[in-house]
């Protein structure tokens, strides 16, 4: 953002600095994780050491603004403080919040799928387990359990599927927007044999593009790329 | 505080764009005397009558509507760098540059919450709107040449709020090509529901279509 300020030289570098701290900050980072959740069609690893940290930063500030209030320091601070928390406050449960719709919708898959049965918290694990283990016995007893033998399984539509096409899965061919820190190149898109298809693809740093989830995945994952909108640089 | 969106998981409401676009930094002029704010999201201040500083967009309105500071315009937000952007964006097809990418919620939440210290505030606000307007009509035109070998779009400059416009509309028609080309993708009935209009902008479908 620009800045007028009284001295020039002194705001830029006070300015630079504060953009440094800034980007570091947990919320920054909250912010990035929340973003990043919320534009991915799969679920993402869960930031466990970024949760308990910001999770640590809400109740020592909730426990400051008690203090102050009862210590009767000026309202107006006070309720600043209350704004900032509240802000914190939402970003957090709406992080957790992105995790359990996803979870809800896709409880079965992950349940089975090793590797994004790891990326859940212990509550969440714990979440998940009770809330398949409910659907299937409910799917189980008020319909399932009525069909033919064959048809019997929450998993396929019949004995004879050959694979688990009662599931539903994240659909990893949708496309986000995102936007990559460095220039990038050698990205495939599409896959199977390299024809006019699956051309070799490059990002340049900071611009924003459409992409198909599948290509990028590894590189959401590594951090290399941020999916949705940043703020300001 | 922004509303969940959770009908559509990948979809920002344009409350939660305004919620992200409140921690862009602002000066300010303080009338009153506060020690510093040590936030969880930073620390800011000392807040010193008539001394400049900086704090996030949404720690200004709250002291601005109890009349505690006056908001300083940011650059950009003046009738000679808006007629300046304006021109830019009328002579090419290219989007400017000048642009914050939260342009429409920073300047928006200041018109609602600061007017008095925007000066020339009417003109400066129908600025804003012409740019905007010739903005989105290049993102329809470019629209138009979306086709099939389509696989991946590079967005230059285009700012938060016109992402999100277009977002709904790119990602379907990018998906609509993948699965054309994709005879192996089977039509499932979740593909369906994701069909229904999101957005209330439909302008740029309409284009493409002719």
């Amino acid at each position: 953002m620009a800045s007028r300020s009284v001295d020039g030289e002194q705001s830029t570098q006070a300015e630079d600095d504060y953009n440094a701290m800034l980007s570091t900050t947990d919320v920054e980072l909250l912010k990035r994780a929340w973003r990043n959740e919320k534009a991915a069609p799969e679920i993402l690893p869960f930031q466990s050491d970024l949760i308990a940290r910001v999770r640590e930063q809400i109740e020592l500030m909730e426990e400051t603004v008690e203090e102050k209030s009862t210590v009767g320091t000026d309202p107006l601070s006070v309720s600043l403080y209350q704004m900032d928390l509240d802000r914190t406050l939402f970003l957090l449960r709406s992080y957790l919040r992105i995790r359990i719709l996803k979870i809800e919708k896709y409880m079965f898959h992950i349940r089975k799928t090793e590797e994004l049965w790891n990326r859940l918290s212990k509550d969440e694990k714990f979440f998940t387990e009770r809330c398949s283990d409910d659907l299937k016995k409910h799917l189980e007893e008020s319909v399932l359990s009525k069909l033919p033998e064959n048809y019997q399984s929450y998993e396929r539509q019949s004995i004879i599927s050959e694979e688990d096409d009662m599931i539903p899965e994240p659909r990893l061919d949708t496309f986000v927007l995102c936007r990559s820190k460095d220039y990038l190149t050698g990205i495939q898109l599409g896959d199977g044999p390299v024809d006019d298809r699956s051309k070799l693809f490059e990002m340049e740093a900071g611009v924003l593009y459409f992409i198909c989830y599948k290509s990028i995945k590894p590189l959401v994952e590594s951090g290399k790329i941020e999916l949705l909108m940043m703020t300001q640089n | 505080m922004a509303g969940q969106s959770n009908h559509e998981l990948s979809l920002f409401s344009a409350e939660e764009l305004e919620f992200i676009a409140e921690d862009e930094i602002v000066d300010i002029v303080p009338n009153l005397k506060m020690d510093p704010l040590c936030l969880v999201s930073g620390d800011f201040g000392p807040f010193t009558p008539q001394i400049v500083t900086q704090v996030p967009l949404w720690l200004a309105i709250a002291l601005k509507r109890r009349g505690k500071c006056s908001i300083v315009p940011p650059q950009w937000m003046s009738v000679e760098k808006l007629t300046q952007v304006l021109e830019e964006e009328r002579d090419s097809q290219e989007m400017s540059e000048h642009l914050p990418f939260h342009y429409v919620e920073i300047s928006r939440l200041l018109f609602d919450h600061a007017r008095d210290n925007i000066p020339d505030a009417y003109m400066v606000r129908s600025l804003i709107e012409d740019i905007r307007d010739v903005r989105f009509h290049k993102v329809e035109t470019d629209l138009e040449g979306f086709n099939g070998f389509t696989i991946a779009v590079k967005i230059k400059n285009l700012s938060a709020m016109e992402v999100n416009i277009v977002r709904p509309f790119i990602g379907r028609a990018l998906q609509a090509f993948y699965k054309h080309d994709s005879p192996e993708l089977i039509p499932d009935p979740e593909r369906v529901s994701e069909r229904r209009p999101q957005v209330a902008q439909n302008a740029p479908r309409r284009q493409l279509r002719r």
